[in-house]
């Protein structure tokens, strides 16, 4: 096995379990909606250290630039304005991959090994395994795997696992002026997290709160949000994210029931030929119909 | 070819090339498809070229399937429509499962299980088709519940498709005198009078 850093967990389209003797520490990052300022620092680092550029595009009269997550734009800074009690708050949340612990992705994923989840949390897409088929698209509970128009492979953020292989932080990270993108342990974000939601609560946000959604597991990225009661005003992060049932239903049951009953078909038939023996046109009919020919 | 001028015209050139290229398009569909359907079957993609080949062949072929399949169901629509004798065929198939086909109603051109099984493929072609389009990444962009629906339509689908194409093979087997039909497309004269007797007297008269 190669760096501990990146033993795996979980594999795409692989029945068997994966190496899993050696215990190791699962990390996280934490993103402080409260504490961002929207200056796209991230956005920056992530183009900059994954050497991945977007064309440049339009303004289309909103901060968001580019508008939505690309191939080539793993994170993107995401506006919203919200007017409660006569007060407007600007709402920024840095959308991107959120390395659940129950991937919707790589349980869709048909190609073996294209989806990878290492034992400390991270979900890294393998390109050269990948065929293009877009089933992570349709497992994310998240939007947010997206096909590259240059290879038809689907690409998003790699949490920088290989920075964090070497015991870096991701680059975005690093990046962060006021430090409202926080990594370590995944024990430790979370307290971090404690000591942010007591302070907001002081300052008045009585739903400030940790946004670590159980439906998939938990995640590997969390967001301290001010209002946490309400995660779908930072432009529309779902409230209860969970694989949906149809995905479970596609990936779960249907695979063995469907595969047991085509093989039971053809095993059926076999016996039935060899139990009843074949269906001959009998003598006694090719009788008649010689009969009924010289007549 | 005529191998005996008594033997009866079942299918024309024009049907039988046109249930071959529905016939093979079929077979690479379903290994195609199984290939990405359950780990199991994963190793078939490299009779496509890899992985990739083969998500990229599949959808091509789908839509040689569909139209080719619309070729045939409007050759043949006007010859499955039950009548009250197939369906009493139906009732009766046991007897017929059991290899004890004596006694059974008489048969036109098809029986009753034949023309059920051409119902049921031409809604599991409808089916794939529609689901088929929506799981196309390649060139739709479709909302995500809905490929999310899509997925499920076609794995259930094609996996009740595959099932009813194993019966309707095996029965072509197992039929002795039948599978000649769809090579060089004729019968004997026994083999149509046992089998579809009705159709047997109004071909031949007797
Ligand atoms: C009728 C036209 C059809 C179209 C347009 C179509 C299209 C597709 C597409 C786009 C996919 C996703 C993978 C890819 O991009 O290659 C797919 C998957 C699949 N197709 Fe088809 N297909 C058709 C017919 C069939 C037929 C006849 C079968 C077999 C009986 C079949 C079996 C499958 C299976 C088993 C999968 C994998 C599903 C899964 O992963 O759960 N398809 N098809
Ligand atoms: S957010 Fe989407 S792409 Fe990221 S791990 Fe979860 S399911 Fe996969």
């Amino acid at each position: 096995m190669a760096l501990q850093s990146l033993d795996i967990a979980r594999r795409s389209a692989t029945t068997t379990p994966s190496p899993s003797v050696r215990q190791t520490t699962e990390v996280a990052k934490l993103i402080d909606v409260s504490t961002c300022i929207g200056c796209k620092a991230c956005q920056a680092a992530c183009m900059e250290w994954n050497d991945i550029r977007d064309p440049v595009g339009w303004n289309l009269g909103m901060y968001d630039n580019p508008v939505n997550l690309t191939e080539n734009s793993w994170t993107v800074m995401r506006f919203s304005e919200f007017e409660e009690n006569g007060k407007l708050e600007w709402l920024i949340r840095k959308d991107g991959c959120m390395h659940c612990a129950d991937p919707g992705c790589l349980k869709a994923c048909p190609a073996p090994g294209a989806i990878i989840q290492y034992a400390n949390g991270i979900v890294d897409f393998h390109e050269e395994n990948c065929i293009g088929c877009g089933y992570c698209i349709t497992g994310c509970p998240f939007n947010v795997p997206r096909i590259s128009k240059k290879d038809g492979k689907a690409y998003k953020c790699t949490l920088c696992s290989d920075r964090v292989a070497v015991g870096q932080a991701p680059a975005c990270v690093k990046a962060c002026p006021t430090g409202a993108i926080q990594y370590g342990s995944k024990e430790q974000m979370k307290d971090y997290a404690a000591t942010r939601v007591k302070d907001l609560n002081e300052r008045g946000y009585k739903n400030a709160g940790l946004y670590d959604p159980q439906g998939v597991g938990g995640t590997h990225v969390m967001y301290v949000l001010h209002h946490a009661d309400r995660p779908q005003l930072y432009s529309g992060l779902p409230a209860e994210p969970s694989v949906s049932p149809l995905v479970g239903l596609w990936k779960g049951i249907a695979k063995p029931l469907a595969t047991a009953t085509m093989a039971l078909v053809g095993i059926a038939s076999l016996f039935h030929y060899i139990t009843k023996g074949p269906n001959e046109v009998s003598k006694e009919t090719e009788k008649e119909v010689e009969k009924e020919d010289a007549a | 070819m005529i191998r005996d001028p008594k033997d009866l015209k079942r299918y024309t050139a024009h049907e039988r090339a046109n249930h071959w290229v529905v016939g093979m398009s079929f077979i690479l569909l379903a290994l195609s498809g199984l290939a990405l359907f359950h780990p199991l079957f994963w190793p078939l993609t490299n009779l496509f070229g890899g992985g990739t080949w083969t998500r990229i062949l599949h959808p091509f072929i789908g839509v040689l399937m569909a139209f080719s399949f619309l070729a045939l169901y409007h050759r043949f629509k006007a010859l499955n429509e039950m009548t009250p004798t197939d369906w009493e065929w139906v009732g009766r198939v046991k007897e017929m499962v059991d290899g004890d086909d004596h006694n059974m109603p008489e048969q036109g051109k098809y029986n009753g299980g034949q023309k059920l099984l051409f119902w049921a493929l031409a809604v599991c072609v409808l089916l794939l088709f529609v689901s088929g389009i929506p799981l196309w990444r390649a060139f739709f962009d479709p909302p995500v519940g809905l490929a999310r629906l899509a997925a499920v339509v076609h794995a259930v689908a094609a996996s009740v498709m595959i099932g009813l194409i194993t019966v309707h093979v095996y029965a072509a087997i197992w039929v002795k005198g039948t599978i000649r039909a769809m090579w060089y497309g004729t019968v004997t004269r026994a083999w149509a009078r046992q089998h579809h007797r009705a159709w047997y007297r109004q071909v031949t008269g007797k």
